[in-house]
C-alpha cells in the first residue's frame, strides 16, 4: 500500500480547540450532572456521579476510561434502559424516559436475533413499526450489499463470522435512521485484524453518513482513529475527566494515527490521564485498576 | 435414493469407522453371551434365537399390531394434549409474575406426586379406562414441557428484548418474535423429555389397568404394556422379551420423530 503525504492538520492544542469546538456545534445529546447508583439507600454503589457532557450532531464522539468505570451503565441509561438517580438526559432537546428509536444501541457481544436470518433481523424494526412493506424491503436489500452480507441475507447470525455479525447488526440498526448510534466497545472479542478492517468500514460509514454518534471503547487508537471528539472518563464513579478535539482530515485512514504528530499527541494525553485515574484507583487496592497500569505503564513510557 | 452420492457417502464413512465396528462387535458378542447363558440352563430368561422365533409367529398376529396402536395412541395424545396445555401454561407462568405467584405454587404441590400414583384415581374420575391412561401419560409429559418452557423463556438474553424495543417493538410483537421463538429450543427439550417419560408411564399405567377397554381382543389387545404382563400370567416367556423389545424400539422411534420434527422447528440451531 502506498503511504500518501497527509494534509496536516493546524497544531492548537487540544484543549484549546476543544473551546473552540464547543461553540460552534449542536448538541444533540446533553447529559447533565447524572448520577446512577444501585443497591439500598445505606449501601448504594454509586456508578456515575454528577457526570454532564454533550454530543454533538453529526459527529463522532467516543468515551475512553479504564474497564468497569461505569461506560456501559451511561449507555443503559442514554439508551433508556435504566433511569438515572438524579440529573437528566435530552436528546434532541427532550428528556429520555423509555427506549425509543431516536437512538440504537450496538451491545458489545452480538445481540442479533439468532432465531431469524440477517435479512430478517434487518427488517425486525420496521416490521415492528408495520412498515414492513416494499420500501423497508428495498432499503433492507441495499443495505445488506452495503455491508457486505447481499449473499448472506438467508443465514443465520450463528453461521456468520464475528465481523459479519457486527456489520449485520450495524445495517440492522442503520434501517432505523436513528438520530443517534450508540456503541458499546462494539469491536471487543474480534481478531485484531477483524478489528482493524471493521474500524476502517465503519469510519468510512460514518464519513458517509455523518450520523451522530456516540462510541465507547478502551482502545486508545480506536478512539483517535473514530473520534472527532474523545471524552476521558474517571475512574468509578464515572465523571468526565477531560475533552479532547481530535482535528485530524477525514477521510481517515489506520496509517493516520501512526504517523500522524498530532494523532500521537493526543494519544499520550490520552494515555497519561488514564494512567493517572488508574493510579488513584490503585490505591484503593482496585484489582482492574492495576491490571490496567501493568499493561499501559509500559506504553505511556515507551515514546519518550 | 433422492441423492445417492451425499448419502452412501455418509453410510460408507459410518461404515468405515472403528467405532461402528467396535458397536457391531459387541452387540454380537452381548447377543451370543445371552445365547450361550440361556442354552447352558444358567438363566430362565429365554434365548435369543428363541425371542426371533416367537417375533417372526407375532409379526404375522394382527392383535400384536394393535398393542401398538393402543400404546403409541395413548403415549401420542397424551403426549399432544400436555403440549397444547403445557406450552401456554408455561408461556404464560414466564411473562406474567402475578400469573406464576398465582398458579407455580399449584403446580409445584402436585408435580412430586408421580405419574404412576395418579393410576387408581384416574380409573375413578375419568369416565373411561381409555382416558385414564391418557390421563396418566398426559401427567408424564405434562411436567417436563411445562418446567422447560418457563426456564426457556426466562433465560432469553435481556439484550433481546432492550434491542427489541430499541426498535420500536412491545407487547404482542415482542411476546410473537422474540419470546415464543427464543423458548422453542427448550419446547424441543421438553417434549424429547416428556415422551420419554410418557412411554415409561404408559406400560406401567397399562398393566395396572388391566390394559383399558380393549381388553376383550383377548391378551394382546390392551397395548404393549399389558402385553408384557399378559405374557407374564399366561407364562409365555419369549413373549415378554418380544414385548419388552417393542417398547424400545416404539420409544426409540417417537423419540426420532420428535428430534426431526424438532430439528424442522429449530432451523438456526443447525450447524452449517
Amino acid at each position: 500500500m502506498t503511504v500518501m503525504p497527509l494534509p496536516q492538520a493546524p497544531h492548537p492544542s487540544a484543549a484549546a480547540s476543544a473551546q473552540r469546538a464547543a461553540t460552534d456545534t449542536v448538541a444533540e445529546i446533553e447529559v447533565r450532572d447524572v448520577s446512577k447508583s444501585y443497591g439500598a439507600a445505606q449501601f448504594a454503589k454509586t456508578v456515575v456521579r454528577d457526570c454532564s457532557f454533550t454530543i454533538d450532531r453529526g459527529r463522532l464522539t467516543v468515551m475512553i476510561g479504564p474497564s468497569g468505570c461505569g461506560k456501559s451503565t451511561l449507555i443503559r441509561l442514554l439508551a433508556g434502559f435504566e433511569r438515572p438517580t438524579s440529573g437528566t438526559i435530552r436528546i434532541g432537546g427532550k428528556s429520555v424516559t423509555e427506549p425509543g428509536r431516536d437512538r440504537l444501541v450496538l451491545f458489545q457481544e452480538t445481540a442479533l436475533f439468532p432465531w431469524m436470518t440477517a435479512y430478517d433481523n434487518i427488517m425486525f424494526g420496521p416490521r415492528a413499526r408495520a412498515e414492513g412493506g416494499a420500501d423497508a424491503r428495498k432499503r433492507a436489500e441495499l443495505l445488506l450489499d452495503k455491508v457486505g452480507l447481499g449473499a448472506f441475507r438467508r443465514k443465520y447470525p450463528t453461521q456468520l463470522s464475528g465481523g459479519m455479525q457486527r456489520r449485520a447488526e450495524l445495517a440492522r440498526a442503520m434501517i432505523n435512521e436513528p438520530k443517534v448510534m450508540i456503541l458499546d466497545e462494539p469491536f471487543r472479542g474480534l481478531d485484531a485484524m477483524t478489528k482493524k478492517l471493521m474500524q476502517e468500514y465503519y469510519a468510512k460509514l460514518y464519513e458517509e453518513t455523518r450520523r451522530t454518534t456516540f462510541f465507547v471503547t478502551t482502545d486508545i487508537d480506536e478512539a483517535i482513529f473514530l473520534a472527532d471528539r474523545i471524552l476521558v472518563m474517571t475512574n468509578v464513579p464515572a465523571r468526565v475527566r477531560a475533552v479532547l478535539e481530535v482535528n485530524l482530515p477525514r477521510p481517515r485512514r489506520l496509517e493516520d494515527v501512526i504517523e500522524n504528530d498530532d494523532a500521537n499527541l493526543i494519544k499520550m494525553q490520552v494515555l497519561s490521564l488514564l494512567h493517572e485515574e488508574a493510579m488513584k484507583s490503585f490505591a484503593h487496592g482496585s484489582k482492574a485498576a492495576a491490571d490496567f497500569i501493568d499493561a499501559y505503564s509500559r506504553r505511556i513510557r515507551k515514546p519518550s | 435414493m433422492p441423492k445417492p452420492s451425499a448419502l452412501s457417502g455418509r453410510l460408507y464413512q459410518t461404515v468405515a469407522s472403528t467405532k461402528f465396528w467396535r458397536g457391531v462387535v459387541a452387540t454380537v458378542v452381548f447377543i451370543a453371551l445371552w445365547e450361550i447363558v440361556s442354552r447352558v440352563g444358567i438363566s430362565r430368561v429365554p434365548a435369543p434365537s428363541a425371542v426371533v422365533l416367537t417375533f417372526g409367529d407375532l409379526m404375522a398376529d394382527p392383535s400384536y399390531w394393535f398393542s401398538w396402536y393402543l400404546s403409541m395412541r395413548r403415549v401420542f395424545l397424551g403426549f399432544f394434549a400436555a403440549m397444547l396445555v403445557g406450552i401456554p401454561l408455561g408461556l404464560a407462568m414466564a411473562v406474567s409474575k402475578a400469573f406464576y405467584g398465582t398458579v407455580f405454587p399449584v403446580f409445584e404441590v402436585l408435580r412430586p406426586i408421580p405419574p404412576l400414583a395418579w393410576v387408581p384415581a384416574a380409573i375413578i374420575f375419568w369416565p373411561t379406562q381409555e382416558l385414564s391412561i391418557m390421563f396418566v401419560t398426559f401427567l408424564g409429559a405434562f411436567y417436563a414441557v411445562v418446567i422447560n418452557v418457563i426456564d426457556g423463556a426466562r433465560a432469553i438474553d435481556v439484550r433481546y428484548y432492550q434491542a427489541a424495543r430499541s426498535m420500536g417493538s412491545s407487547g404482542w410483537d415482542i411476546f410473537r418474535r422474540i419470546i415464543l421463538p427464543g423458548t422453542v429450543p427448550s419446547i424441543v427439550v421438553g417434549a424429547t423429555v416428556g415422551i420419554g417419560i410418557a412411554w415409561a408411564v404408559v406400560v406401567a399405567a397399562e398393566m395396572i389397568s388391566g390394559g383399558g377397554s380393549a381388553g376383550s381382543m383377548g391378551g394382546a389387545g390392551g397395548g404393549l404394556g399389558f402385553f408384557i404382563w399378559n405374557s407374564y400370567v399366561g407364562g409365555s416367556y419369549t413373549q415378554i422379551v418380544v414385548g419388552m423389545i417393542s417398547i424400545g424400539i416404539a420409544g426409540y422411534i417417537s423419540s426420532a420423530l420428535l428430534r426431526k420434527l424438532g430439528e424442522l422447528a429449530t432451523p438456526w440451531l443447525r450447524e452449517q
